[in-house]
């Protein structure tokens, strides 16, 4: 094939030291094997852990320090890279091969102007003179849909929101006009919609200027909409290689059908409603002398159900969870709970009070003292509040780490030593030791691996059931709200513009922000990309895209 | 927590070092040759079988003198760190998980304090004050909180932004608990290599003043004074100055090595694993 441009054969990577347990090297990756041709784009996908940013290094003849490749071959344009002496290698870095990382406010350097930044690496592997680099560097930016690109090119990264700033380093990547772009998750750290237009643009860029692409990302509704090819790696290991096509419409592996599964879930059935346990009404908080973040927001969450508050960050969604836990007080309004009135004010409230209601946070990584163990982070709400103590304290929170599928032999471990589905697992876990009656969840999947996101909700549902406890659970997935919520509020800028049960909120006729929130979610779908910017640009009343998939 | 590691090699002589000190600050008045104040000979004498060391200005054994000096010079220092870590952990603490016109108010008291020039405000409020231990150590752990207070404060400001402080805020923990359980552990190796940081300059900062007259007084004494006593001999070719010269030294270096050990362990535990 002449226009084969990446060769990977049977590629395998470990750790450089051994480890000390077993004196064994780790192999993160494992044979896996590819071809990439010109103008095409490979998706890599898999849980984190999975290999593929090592892979994607790889590509670019470079290993994290610590790892090295051990065995395979990677050919560039028909040459081993790995074989190169490392002189050789730092020349095709930036000049042919570009790497776009998943977190560009980290990678650009806050002391130099964006424009300074984007034609850095085609002026000094001797690409472009400093005025041909800049000129692309405009023209870049225009493709990608980035406005007043003379402006943008003066601009400090402090100046521009996370989708520009992650256009502009795709425009980084672009401007030596290289033959192969790494794409890291790049918009793994986006909102949705903002998601959906850096998606577009980058994809728009490679059509453009005929690039090819590894596209490497967990989430497979978003490689579906960019990628000619997959790999679906998992422990390092080739799981399932293929065309888009047969990736998403008849998957080989049950790993892989599993991945696909994740969002066509059927919705909860009914549950019998009762008087509610947390009522707010008319609720409203600003921050010293800003403007309002919320205003008259009334919610009613009734026993044994889960409430899903829903909109796009900056909606007010989790200002909203803050001010029901009295963390940050509400200025105006009132909060029930079982009838009667809650202290806005965290110290005000009793005991028992605060034992009632508790909250599971978004990031478990921050969520746990790293200097406790399992077992006084689990236990240490149940000596508070029920005074249980010695052998008896051990015994429930064993039991509670049964409840939350963890092996009882977690309690000795600190967060270190855990996952992050595990971490989320003690966290939920730490909640329930409370014997609370209502849990405001926080996002409590956002920072987890697609899988390990389903396993948590999984068990929250269960939970649910078995313990009749409510939730209130802010989210920004609309996927996530289909599966699990029995009815939804819809914030936009602070106000809750649209409520009701489940199926009600998710029927058309749609308000503009619903719509919108429904429509930036990726389907697991071909072509889905197409028909949203078709619409998009028709603007014509927008209507829900894959509608196959509603419960 | 996990084992401590084998000790390096600087970190080993340091331990012993350490230790050698203790033992003599411990057990001064059973292994000093002589008493503290004995003459034993003529001034300056250079070493003999009676004083291993040769004796000091006024012909007192040196070896003594510098082993009861001991005593004073780690006690008052190890007692001065205490102290500045006592108040100056407590208080930036505060500051730090409160915020607000609490953390404004402490922040601007500690900056007040710190704007002075330590050495001259412990030689003004030292000349003012009535001599005695008391004094010189509740001056030095004053001046010392302040670095601990800055230090303390911005740690606490960092873990109190971390959502299982809120966790605990939103259970209803109170106020010692928060601090002492959840804050204090995850500051504790950069507060500890901290702590041997401002012990050694607590050492010599209490020999500075006592150089200078204004610490520790005679009869009693201690490194700083000895060198003061004795510098003068160096003129005339006695070694006397040298030898409380090179103790300071060496204890000061000796504390760095043991907390550079230390440190390697305690920063370890809680470490987020660099997996792929």
């Amino acid at each position: 094939m002449p226009d084969l441009l990446l060769d990977v054969r049977n590629l395998t990577v470990a750790t450089a030291e051994a480890r000390k347990g077993d004196g064994k090297r780790k192999i993160l990756v494992d044979g896996v094997s590819f071809a990439l041709r010109r103008r095409n784009v490979l998706g890599l996908i898999g849980e984190s852990g999975a290999g593929k940013s090592t892979i994607g290094l790889t590509a670019l003849g470079y290993c994290r320090p610590g790892v090295e490749a051990t065995g395979g071959e990677v050919r560039f344009d028909g040459r081993d890279i790995l074989a190169l002496p490392e002189a050789e290698r730092s020349r095709l870095r930036g000049s042919r091969v570009a790497y776009v990382a998943q977190s560009a406010a980290g990678s650009f350097n806050p002391a130099y102007t964006l424009g300074e930044q984007v034609i850095e690496a085609a002026v000094c592997h001797g690409v472009l003179s400093r005025s041909e680099a800049l000129e692309r560097a405009q023209e870049l930016f225009a493709l990608l849909g980035l406005p007043e690109p003379r402006e943008f090119l003066h601009r400090y990264p402090h100046q521009v929101s996370g989708g520009q700033l992650q256009r502009a380093m795709t425009a980084m990547a672009l401007c030596p006009r290289p033959d192969l772009i790494v794409f890291d998750e790049p918009t793994t750290a986006l909102d949705v919609t903002t998601q959906i237009g850096v998606l577009l643009a980058i994809r728009k860029a490679i059509e453009a200027t005929g690039v090819a692409a590894l596209y490497i990302s967990h989430d497979l509704a978003v490689v579906a909409q960019i990628a000619d090819d997959i790999l679906v790696l998992r422990h390092g290991k080739t799981v399932e290689y293929g065309s888009a096509e047969q990736i998403i419409d008849a998957p080989r592996e049950d790993y892989t059908r599993r991945l696909v599964g994740i969002h066509g879930k059927a919705g909860p059935q009914a549950r019998e409603p009762g008087a509610a346990v947390l009522s707010v009404q008319d609720v409203s908080m600003s921050y010293r002398s800003g403007p309002a973040v919320l205003s008259g927001v009334s919610l009613e969450l009734l026993p044994g159900q889960t409430l899903a508050l829903v909109g796009e960050s900056g909606s007010g969604k989790s200002s909203l969870g803050r001010v029901l836990c009295g963390l940050t007080p509400a200025s105006d309004g009132t909060i029930l709970f079982h009838g009667t009135p809650l202290a806005l004010r965290l110290q005000r409230r009793t005991k028992d009070e605060l034992r009632r209601l508790q909250i599971i946070n978004q990031s478990p990584d921050v969520a746990l003292n790293p200097r406790q163990t399992v077992e006084t982070i689990v236990g240490r709400p149940l000596t508070f509040y029920f005074g249980t103590r010695g052998a008896e304290r051990r015994q429930r929170v064993a039991e509670l780490l049964r409840q939350v599928e963890l092996d009882p032999s977690f309690m000795a471990r600190y967060p270190a030593a855990l996952s992050g589905g595990e971490k989320q697992r003690v966290c939920i876990a730490r909640a329930l030791a409370a014997k609370p009656e209502a849990i405001i969840c926080d996002e409590p999947t956002s920072a987890l691996d697609p899988l390990v996101a389903q396993g948590v909700l999984a068990l929250l549902s269960r939970l649910q059931g078995e313990t009749g406890v409510s939730l209130l659970f802010i989210t920004h997935d609309i996927h996530i709200v289909r599966s699990i919520a029995d009815s939804i509020a819809v914030m936009h800028q602070g106000k809750i513009v649209r409520a009701g049960t489940a199926r009600s909120v998710l029927s058309p006729p749609f308000d503009p922000e619903t719509a919108r929130l429904l429509s930036a979610v990726p389907e697991m779908e071909l072509g889905w990309l197409d028909r949203w910017s078709a619409l998009r640009l028709g603007a014509s009343p927008v209507s829900l895209p894959a509608a196959g998939h509603r419960p | 927590m996990r084992k401590l590691p084998r000790p390096t090699f600087a970190a080993g002589l340091g331990l012993g070092v350490l230790a050698l000190s203790v033992i003599v600050a411990l057990f001064a008045p059973f292994l000093a040759p002589h008493g503290l104040n004995d003459v034993v000979g003529g001034n300056w004498e250079p070493p003999s079988r009676t004083a291993l060391l040769g004796t000091d200005n006024l012909g007192r054994d040196l070896l003594s003198r510098l082993i009861y000096g001991t005593r004073v010079t780690l006690f008052v220092a190890t007692l001065a760190t205490v102290l500045a870590f006592l108040l100056g952990g407590f208080t930036g603490f505060i500051a730090g998980v409160f915020g607000g016109w609490i953390d404004l108010v402490l922040g601007q008291l500690n900056d007040l304090l710190m704007s002075l020039p330590t050495l001259i405000f412990a030689l003004v409020v030292l000349s003012v004050l009535p001599s005695g231990v008391v004094v010189i150590v509740s001056v030095m752990a004053l001046l010392d909180s302040t670095r601990v207070f800055r230090i303390s404060r911005s740690l606490a400001t960092d873990i109190a932004a971390m959502d299982y402080i809120e966790a605990a805020r939103v259970r209803g923990e109170r106020l010692g608990w928060i601090l002492w359980r959840e804050v204090l552990p995850n500051a504790f190796s950069p507060l500890l290599a901290e702590f041997g940081l401002r012990l050694v300059f607590a050492i010599l900062f209490l020999s500075t003043l006592s150089f200078l007259g204004l610490g520790i007084q005679p009869p009693s004494t201690d490194w700083g004074s000895l060198l003061k006593e004795n510098k003068d001999g160096i003129v005339f070719g006695g070694w006397a100055g040298l030898v409380p010269g090179a103790a300071i030294a060496l204890l000061a270096t000796a504390v760095n090595a043991v907390v550079d050990w230390v440190l390697d362990w305690t920063t370890d535990v809680g470490r987020v694993r660099a997996d792929a």
